[in-house]
Formats: C-alpha cells, structure tokens, sequence
C-alpha cells in the first residue's frame, strides 16, 4: 500500500491552495522586494505541486512539461527582477516599493 | 499509517512557508523558501515526477536561491530590519481578509470537485517522469514552446546584462 491509494487528490489540491495563499498573503503585506519575489516563488510553486499532482492523478505527463516550463519562466523572471532590484539600488538608497513610482524609460 | 509523510513533509513546507512570510530577517526568509522548495521536491518524487525533482533540487534550490542570496548579500540587506516603514494596519487586514476570501474559494472548489475522496490510479507506467520520456515529449509535441524557452532565456539574459551595465545619473 502505497502513498496513493492512502492520500487522495483533494488532498494536494488543499495543500496547493494553502501554499498559494500563503504566498499571495506574504505577497500582499511585506514592503521588501526581495521578500515579495520569494512570495512569487512560493505561488509558482504551489502551481508547480498542483500541475504534478494532476499529471499523476490523470497517468498523463503533459503536466509535468508544464512544469518544466515555468521553471524556465520563473528563472528568467527572477534574473529580470533581481536585475531591476540591484540597479534601483545603485541608484538610490533604499528599497521601498511604494517609493518606486518612477518606473519610466 | 501512509498518511505520515505526506502529513510531516506538507507541515514542514507550510510551516516554512509561513516563516518566510513572517520573519523580518530577509536571508532566514530565503533559507526557509529553500526548505520549502526541498519538500515540494520530495512531493514531486511521491507522485513520479524524477526529473521534475531533480529540476527542482539542482535549478530551483540550487540556482535560484544562490542567486536570491548573492543579491541579498550585495545589497546588504539581510542583517537587520531595514529603514522599511511598517504598513498601515489596514493594509495588513486587508491583505489577510483577501488571502482568507482566496482559500475559502479554494476550498469551496475542491469541495465541489472532489465529490467526495478521489484516490490516485494505480496502474502508471513504470517509466512514468523519467527523463527519456520528458525527452520524448519535448522534441516531439512540445518542440515549438521548447525552442521559445530559448527565446525567454536569451531575452532574460541581455535584459539582465542591459541593466547591470547601465550607468545610473
């Protein structure tokens, strides 16, 4: 007897969505940005179990390409952001998100 | 009795998750998303995804994180709360309110779609997640979005030179 037939589908789906939510809260009221991108990490992660856990439920791996392909997403986007974040820091000071209105070319 | 590791590994990923949320130390934060992201790993080996869980341990702990600390390190940031201002508290209710509304929405669905206990079929194929297969798939019915992946990545990789190299006024 294996994890499968003790643990059912609802079961991940739950642990997903409080991982999501976890992430959107932690999203919601931190003020630092690196905090705020490792919030969007968690959420992206919490897809990520949600798109595994599905391929197995359906014995089909198209989910798991998926995956694949938001974890090539998200590495691109944390080089971006990380980028973003270390130029504003070169440029002035302090890292406060409601401080950075002049996002403009 | 087979509940035990889902239930142990999902209490250390929440509780981590929950560490990173809560602790004004920016680099314990990352150091707990890295425990976090190792029991998601784990997850994916439970449910048959080997090279997802590879993936995960090597690019996602591995090169993500290393690049989140490098950063964080650079920055000078981890030690102490920084000259951060606190949010307004109604912020914070507000925050907590939607992140409760957003899981009971989830919660709802899962009750809806779950129909009661749905269990996981037994019968996969042995080589189920493992790498040849992904392989296959992804240079065959996949190969277009797989040749765009390269497209992302080249586009990450001059934006991020483009910004470091940007001499600031």
């Amino acid at each position: 007897m294996d994890i499968y037939s003790a643990v059912p589908f609802s079961a991940w789906l739950a642990l997903s969505g409080l991982l999501f939510t976890i992430g959107a809260i932690g999203f919601l009221i931190r003020r630092d940005p690196i905090v705020m991108f490792m919030c969007i990490e968690l959420m992206l992660n919490a897809g990520n179990l949600l798109l595994v856990a599905s391929a197995r439920y359906r014995a089909v791996m198209d989910g798991q390409i998926y995956v694949f392909f938001v974890m090539t997403v998200a590495a691109a986007e944390v080089a971006v952001g990380l980028a973003i974040i270390v130029a504003i820091f070169r440029q002035r000071l302090d890292i406060d998100v409601d401080e950075m209105s002049e996002m403009r070319g | 009795m087979t509940w035990i590791p889902f239930v142990l590994i999902a209490a250390v990923a929440v509780f981590f998750a929950l560490y990173l949320v809560l602790s004004k130390n920016a680099v314990h934060g990352a150091l707990s998303l890295v425990l976090v992201l190792v029991s998601l790993a784990i997850f994916f080996l439970l449910l048959g995804a080997e090279f997802i869980f590879i993936v995960q341990v090597a690019v996602y702990a591995g090169a993500i994180m290393v690049l989140f600390l490098f950063v964080m390190m650079l920055l000078n940031v981890g030690g102490a709360e920084g000259p951060l201002r606190e949010n307004p508290s109604w912020q914070l209710a507000a925050a907590i309110v939607l992140g409760c509304v957003l899981l009971f929405e989830a919660a709802l669905h899962i009750a809806r779609a779950g129909e009661g206990v749905r269990h996981f079929p037994q019968a996969i194929a042995a080589d189920f997640g493992s790498p040849e297969r992904i392989g296959q798939l992804l240079f065959s019915s996949y190969l277009l979005p797989f040749e765009i992946t390269s497209l992302v990545l080249l586009a990450a990789m001059i934006g991020a030179v483009v910004l470091a190299l940007r001499r600031f006024p």
